[in-house]
């Protein structure tokens, strides 16, 4: 691979399926690399790759093959690097900067980032599953360091010098000779439009400047100092403000409507209206905020007693109906008598972003752009096109930051609102922000899910046969269709929620993380997938991974009293593999669980223990911690966490410790504290204070977040490793402190309080 | 015409007197470092200061601030040149998606106005109004103490505050 990028790599090529494409000339303005048609050659070359059997590409160059259509370089200088993944705050643009800054050698300054935009990045789908490091992370790595051997063959080229004798230095290629040449004046009148190789020399780990090293994120000093950092600040000319009137329940219509008032209001320009659909624009943002108040109080709605919640929740999730999927073992695999039998459950929970979703459309001579927060913006302007029924390619979709969203919160459906409206207002953009309720009552929730969890154990406290269940609805309703928008199920012509069908493992939905990673002898995982749900459900961070790993998390703990056996050394008996040992031993030895003691004799101080590898492929983690637990009150108090985290080769430490540490304290809140509640009809959490979230008065005194890195190995992601085993420790802390498990979350005071029977 | 100080520059505001601050801020003057998170005085994303309190914009109609001193995100410093809590915000690496951050850091420059050298437990309860979604809390607290020792005696415009 060395020598063939070094001399031939970029240069006229003799043969290979991947020919036809490269032939092409290259846009000859400046001398720049920017190519005509970097995006377009998809298809071909997927072809000619399948028909040639070649190797694998690696990550997303998989889907998008052409070197180009990730790095570009400018006769100016200017380095361009394009990712179809979005940042939302997890740090991932900074890592992806990393990564191509190393293997161009070229200070991180140097390098500009586009992130997803429909008619200029590659289509990366979602930024979803802690996946962008292994997608866009590979294939940017690996299409720099080809970038960068063609480059050098260029100067070998105009040295007349071998390739391995040139060294480089911030951008610039040097010979020993003193002759030197920046990579601005070699891409003059060359192309990079050429297809990508499995394999890439790849920088020696231990030369790496950049990489591996804790780069301060770029986008936080423009975010600590009021600059343009949202789509929320996204101000255009001569915008105007839109508010939507949403219904107040499921499945609501809009019986009557007297627009008048509204429309007389001080500068009110449209009131919108499709079928059900209501919303208003206005010149000034308050103005629309008053206008759809108005509206509000004139509408009236019919609406329907779709929810149940006098029934049990977990006794309606058994009984709606759904479809099986035995995902480990067989069906003889199931013990005569169990040693431990449990049972587990989860409400639904939101992703409550602070920021409500917001978006900016502009209808213009046919073509309509979106300015948005989603995480998938191919897949939403897919679904944006469906929806208005406009032709193809008449839909632009450019991703820009909204708040921390955790999933698939309500970024799409905002997106679709502002399309609705700017095609009622052509040649005006116009910005929708959705209040807190909208956020808090339309988002679609992390799914309600129970589970069950079987086990036997031999004399010698070896678990030798384990039956797990799960009831979930689905993990994924994102756009993709018309219908997976919210605006659409209220149009004059509406689209119907698509029926979802649930994510095969093994990464899974509803079942990720549900099959165990410990060696047991006879395993048995069924996934009990609930396609119909009454409320509306879809990615929550982490997916079932959160309920499952609290799940098997806690009954290991179970198991490991039973057995009499130490949580810890019970976890690793049952393990193989070193590198999920490491992370548990690390973790443990960091937080001294050996040596731990009740401090204070008379508090109730408690330990807990939890591990998982992300949907049993990604990072592994474990954590350890330590919780006080008020016997008056119930109150629960995290005094100190200490996380042990593997996320393969680490790319920038501190923006795993930083996603580590945020995972535990979101896990904490939404496991202390978070339940989305409802009537007959209407969700009834729809604010802070009828959804209450940890807040700095409850946050552990310390959360100590250690790292193992593996150099050249495969990226393993980070953002979801920790929601799980944090869920997890805190019940095992729990019972361990006072004696009592508790199964059901959240672990509210009002629950301790009841099961410790004060 | 209302007659807004913000950022110790005078602005005369052309809006209904009932308008909460924070549109204003953001449209009118477009200044976008105070957020909206709630409109409902719940979650402290859109925290400004008023005569060196921390007060909720989503709330206060500009009615009630005219001849009062507001100060915002962009009054502490710039990108090229962060006031000291901006810096230890940078420094600390103190934000993840950041939407909250802004609310964090005006709600701290109240206190560390009033308090340069704030306990723990002091820290805590103050931001205890702010809400974090992301689970910064941790650096944000770092930010904040680590502000305050390099505030310390000598705060720029805490008297004109």
């Amino acid at each position: 691979m060395n020598a063939k990028a070094s001399s031939g790599g970029f240069g006229p090529q003799t043969s290979g399926p991947g020919l036809r494409l490269s032939r092409r000339e290259f846009v000859a303005g400046a001398g720049a690399l920017v190519v005509s048609f970097a995006l377009l050659p998809r298809l071909g070359t997927a072809q000619a790759a399948q028909e040639s059997r070649a190797p694998a590409l690696p990550g997303s160059l998989k889907d998008t093959p052409m070197l180009d259509a990730w790095i570009r370089v400018d006769a100016d200088g200017t380095i361009t690097v394009f990712t179809g993944k979005v940042e939302f705050g997890q740090g991932i643009k900074t890592a992806l900067v990393q990564l191509a800054a190393e293997e161009l050698v070229v200070g991180p300054a140097r390098i500009r980032l586009v992130t997803a935009d429909t008619s200029r990045t590659p289509n990366e789908g979602y930024t979803a599953g802690s996946n962008s490091m292994k997608d866009s992370g590979t294939a940017i790595m690996n299409a720099a360091a080809q970038v960068r051997e063609m480059l050098v063959g260029m100067a070998a080229t105009r040295f007349n010098l071998p390739a391995d004798s040139l060294v480089i230095e911030d951008g610039r290629v040097r010979a020993a000779d003193g002759r030197n040449v920046a990579y601005a004046e070699l891409v003059a009148g060359q192309s990079l439009h050429v297809t990508a190789q499995p394999q890439s020399k790849l920088r020696d780990p231990k030369s790496r400047t950049v990489r591996g090293k804790a780069l301060p994120r770029l986008d936080i000093p423009g975010k600590v100092t009021g600059a343009v950092a949202y789509v929320q600040d996204l101000r255009l000319p001569n915008m105007a403000h839109a508010r939507v009137v949403r219904p107040p329940s499921y499945g609501a219509r809009l019986r009557s409507l007297d627009r008048s008032a509204a429309e007389k209001m001080p500068g009110v320009l449209k009131v919108v209206r499709d079928g059900s659909f209501l919303a208003v624009v206005a010149e000034g943002e308050y103005q629309a905020i008053g206008a759809m108040r108005s509206l509000g109080r004139s509408a009236i709605w019919d609406e329907t007693a779709t929810l149940s919640p006098k029934t049990d929740l977990y006794a309606e999730l058994q009984s709606l109906p759904h479809d099986d999927y035995q995902i480990r073992g067989d069906a003889s695999a199931s013990a005569k008598a169990w040693s431990v039998e449990s049972s587990y459950r989860r409400p639904y929970q939101m992703h409550a972003a602070i920021g409500p979703s917001c978006a900016v459309a502009l209808y213009d001579g046919g073509k309509l752009t979106v300015w948005t927060h989603s995480q998938g913006v191919y897949p939403l302007k897919g679904a944006i096109t469906e929806m208005l029924r406009l032709p193809p390619d008449s839909v632009h979709c450019i991703h820009m930051e909204g708040s921390g969203c955790y999933g698939h919160n309500a970024a799409d459906d905002a997106a679709a609102d502002a399309a609705l409206i700017a095609v009622a207002i052509p040649g005006r953009p116009v910005r929708v922000q959705w209040m807190r309720e909208h956020e808090h009552l339309w988002e679609p929730f992390g799914s309600a899910m129970l589970t069950s969890a079987k086990a036997t154990l031999d004399a010698q406290g070896t678990i030798t046969d384990w039956q797990f269940d799960v009831w979930s609805g689905t993990h994924s309703s994102r756009p993709g269709q018309a219908g997976n928008l919210a605006a659409a199920w209220l149009l004059q012509s509406p689209f119907a929620l698509p029926t979802p069908k649930p994510i095969p493992q093994p990464e899974g939905g509803g079942d990720r993380n549900a099959v165990p990673l410990y060696d047991i002898a006879n395993t048995r995982v069924v996934h009990h997938f609930i396609p119909k749900m009454p409320l509306r459900v879809s990615a929550l961070r982490s997916l079932g991974a959160y309920m499952n790993v609290f799940s098997i998390e806690s009954f290991m703990d179970e198991l490991s009293l039973a057995a009499k056996l130490d949580p810890v050394s019970f976890r690793l008996r049952h393990l193989k593999d070193t590198r999920a040992q490491d992370v548990i031993r690390l973790a443990a030895e960091r937080f001294g669980w050996n040596g731990f003691q009740q401090r204070e004799p008379g508090k109730r101080l408690g330990r807990g223990f939890a591990f998982a590898r992300y949907k049993n492929l990604g990072a592994y983690a474990a954590v350890a911690m330590e919780v006080d637990v008020d016997r008056e009150s119930g109150r629960i108090d995290v005094v100190r966490v200490v996380a042990a985290v593997d996320s393969g080769d680490v790319v920038n430490p501190d923006g795993i410790r930083n996603q580590i540490e945020g995972g535990i304290v979101q896990s904490l809140s939404w496991s202390l504290y978070e339940s989305v509640a409802f009537d007959d009809t209407r969700i009834t959490s729809r604010d802070w204070s009828s959804y209450p979230i940890m807040r700095f008065a409850s946050v552990p005194q310390s959360i100590d977040v250690h790292i193992i890195d593996r150099p050249g190995t495969p990226f393993l992601g980070t953002g979801e490793a920790a929601q799980g085993p944090a869920a997890a420790a805190l019940a095992n802390a729990l019972a361990s402190a006072v004696g009592v498990r508790i199964r059901e979350l959240p672990l509210t005071s009002k629950r301790v309080k009841a099961a410790i029977g004060v | 015409m209302i007659t807004l100080n913000v950022n110790g520059k005078t602005h005369e505001v052309d809006a209904d007197p009932a308008t909460p601050l924070l549109y204003v801020l953001r449209n009118d003057l477009k200044l976008n470092g105070a957020k909206f998170g709630c409109g409902l005085g719940q979650c402290g994303a859109c925290t400004v200061m008023v005569d060196g309190e921390a007060v909720y914009s989503c709330l206060t109609p500009i009615l009630l601030l005219q001849g009062r001193s507001i100060k915002t995100l962009e009054g502490l410093g710039t990108a090229e040149q962060p006031g000291p809590l901006q810096q230890a915000f940078i420094d600390e690496q103190a934000a993840q998606c950041g939407y909250c951050i802004p609310g964090m850091i005006m709600r701290a420059q109240a206190l560390l106005e009033r308090n340069p050298s704030p306990s723990d437990e002091q820290i805590r309860a103050h931001m205890n109004a702010g809400l974090c979604r992301c689970g910064t809390h941790m650096r944000i607290l770092r930010a904040v103490h680590r502000a305050s020792k390099t505030m310390q005696g000598a705060i720029p415009g805490a008297k004109r505050a």
